[in-house]
């Protein structure tokens, strides 16, 4: 038998990307403490449905924390009270009865609102983009351990490529730096052999790209508190290394000036 | 990455890089990475004026004359192998081109944090969400950084004016005698609280300024990581102590001017 939640819902409701967006107040009423924050949602939206009001817009998709797709702030924190939880993970037992809970979207120009909690997250694309590919081997299998790698190194690697690209870091970053995310994406190839072929150029880009859209890292570390996958700062400092050195190391060859 | 990608054009640039080729270093420092590495590097060559301008002042202890002769030999840097204050001169010129860089880096830094922030004021230029944003990791130091360098510019012209070029009419000020001119400055309890207001403020900025800097700078490593804060706190609070104890020590009457 599971106790039930009555909460006092505040959520952004924006109809286009130019419309200016507001708060409406919703109750929430008979909310049982065994769903997730989604699912609270959905409930909403059902009864929004029956008396002929648009439904509320976020973004989800696998709702089982991998994907990256959701994300809100709630109450002031993205994805919410919980640590190293998406908001689709995040658990309704989490709040108390009579609760209200203010609902946002990602703020960061350049996350533009798309419609009420969902925004446009393609500047994280644009920037994986501008990475560019590594080069391997194809064709059939390699033998395993063909390539040695550290067992450290590894490990670094596989925690920097956890990364899920949600947007939580920059929604919690008070200068909206994408730093966090940029130095996981680079440092995931940079720390393994893998990778070395096109180190500096994918550093350069990489970095640059991410200035065109986000702002500058002041060392906060609100962005570790918020990751869902709880990304290190240790590889925005691997990053910066990496970016002074690119600048030095990364150049033409002969007539490709 | 989003499963969900709408169409590229939705998200306009803040800025757009122009790609030809500039000398690196230009090119370096036009990034805001770049940029927080000149702060890094700037805020360590201020950080060690600050430390060697304190460990001179500790001269007064030990009396008048000790602290009289070693700014006469300040101006003497050198001895006869360059001639008067030369030596000095470049190096407060290193001082001042770091001063200038430093605040520059963080006023165009500033700038572009307001850019990508909607709804930012420009002072803090932080975003502000409806309900307040809950800080879990920023502490006081972190985000009063940009409160506490004007304070730490205003009391750099305070100072100089105060006992470099001796303008207060209410300090009896004399070319050459630092020592007269430091007590006769400090034994006014407002400037004394002056002075112990702005240097706490120099502390805080320093706390954060020098962790900061190790992130900047790519100084990572696990066998210092955990004490990157402890060292940051460690040399903020030395630098606290010192710099309190002028004022302090001027209203106790423990420096005083034989009469």
């Amino acid at each position: 038998m599971s106790t039930t939640l009555n909460l006092k819902l505040k959520i952004w409701r924006q109809e286009s990307p130019e419309a200016p967006g507001r708060f409406h107040e919703f109750a929430a009423n008979d909310i049982s403490e065994d769903m997730s924050f989604l699912e609270m949602l959905d409930v909403i939206n059902e009864q929004l449905n029956e008396q002929g009001i648009d439904p509320i817009e976020f973004d989800h998709d696998c709702r089982e924390g991998i994907c990256g797709t959701c994300g809100v702030m709630i109450n002031g924190q993205a994805h919410g009270p919980e640590k190293a939880t998406t908001t689709c993970q995040l658990h309704m037992r989490k709040f108390s009865d009579g609760d209200e809970i203010v609902i946002e979207p990602w703020r960061a120009n350049g996350f533009p609102v798309v419609r009420d909690l969902v925004v446009d997250r393609s500047a994280f694309d644009t920037i994986v983009q501008a990475g560019g590919y590594i080069s391997v081997n194809t064709g059939a299998a390699p033998d395993a351990n063909l390539m040695l790698i550290p067992k450290d190194a590894s490990d670094a690697a596989m925690d920097a490529a956890e990364c899920i690209g949600c947007g939580a870091c920059v929604a919690a970053c008070p200068n909206s730096a994408a730093q966090l995310f940029t130095s996981a994406k680079i440092e995931h190839l940079n720390l393994v052999p893998q990778g070395q072929a096109e180190r500096w150029r994918r550093t350069e880009n990489m970095v640059e790209t991410m200035e065109d859209f986000f702002g500058s890292c002041t060392n906060h570390g609100e962005c570790h508190e918020a990751c869902p996958k709880e990304i290190s700062l240790d590889y925005i400092a691997y990053m910066n290394r990496d970016y002074l050195k690119s600048k030095l190391k990364n150049r033409k060859l002969a007539g490709q000036g | 990455m989003a499963a969900t990608t709408t169409s590229r054009s939705g998200v306009t640039p803040l800025r757009s890089q122009p790609r030809r080729p500039l000398p690196w270093p230009i090119q370096f420092y036009r990034s805001a990475v770049g940029k927080k590495w000149v702060m890094a590097i700037t805020g360590f060559m201020l950080l060690g004026f600050i430390i060697t301008h304190m460990l001179g002042n500790f001269k007064a202890y030990l009396g008048p004359e000790d602290l009289n002769v070693y700014g006469e030999s300040l101006r003497d840097l050198g001895g006869h192998l360059v001639p008067r204050t030369h030596l000095l001169w470049i190096m407060r010129a290193g001082l001042a081109g770091a001063f200038a860089l430093h605040i520059f880096s963080a006023y165009s830094l500033v700038h572009l944090g307001r850019k990508a922030n909607p709804k930012a004021s420009f002072v803090s230029g932080q975003k502000s969400y409806a309900d307040d944003q809950n800080f879990v990791a920023a502490n006081f130091a972190s985000r009063t950084m940009r409160w506490t360098g004007p304070i730490i510019l205003l009391y750099l012209f305070y100072h100089l004016a105060d006992l470099t070029w001796g303008w207060w009419p209410w300090v009896e000020y004399h070319r050459g005698y630092p020592y007269e001119n430091l007590v006769s400055s400090l034994d006014n309890w407002p400037i004394a609280v002056l002075y112990i207001a702005a240097n706490t403020a120099l502390a805080v900025h320093i706390y954060h300024g020098i962790w900061s800097a190790f992130q900047s700078m790519g100084v990572n490593n696990p066998r210092i990581n955990a004490a990157r804060k402890q060292i940051s706190g460690a040399i903020a609070g030395a630098i606290l102590i010192g710099n309190l104890s002028f004022p302090i020590m001027v209203q106790a009457g423990v420096l005083e001017v034989a009469s």
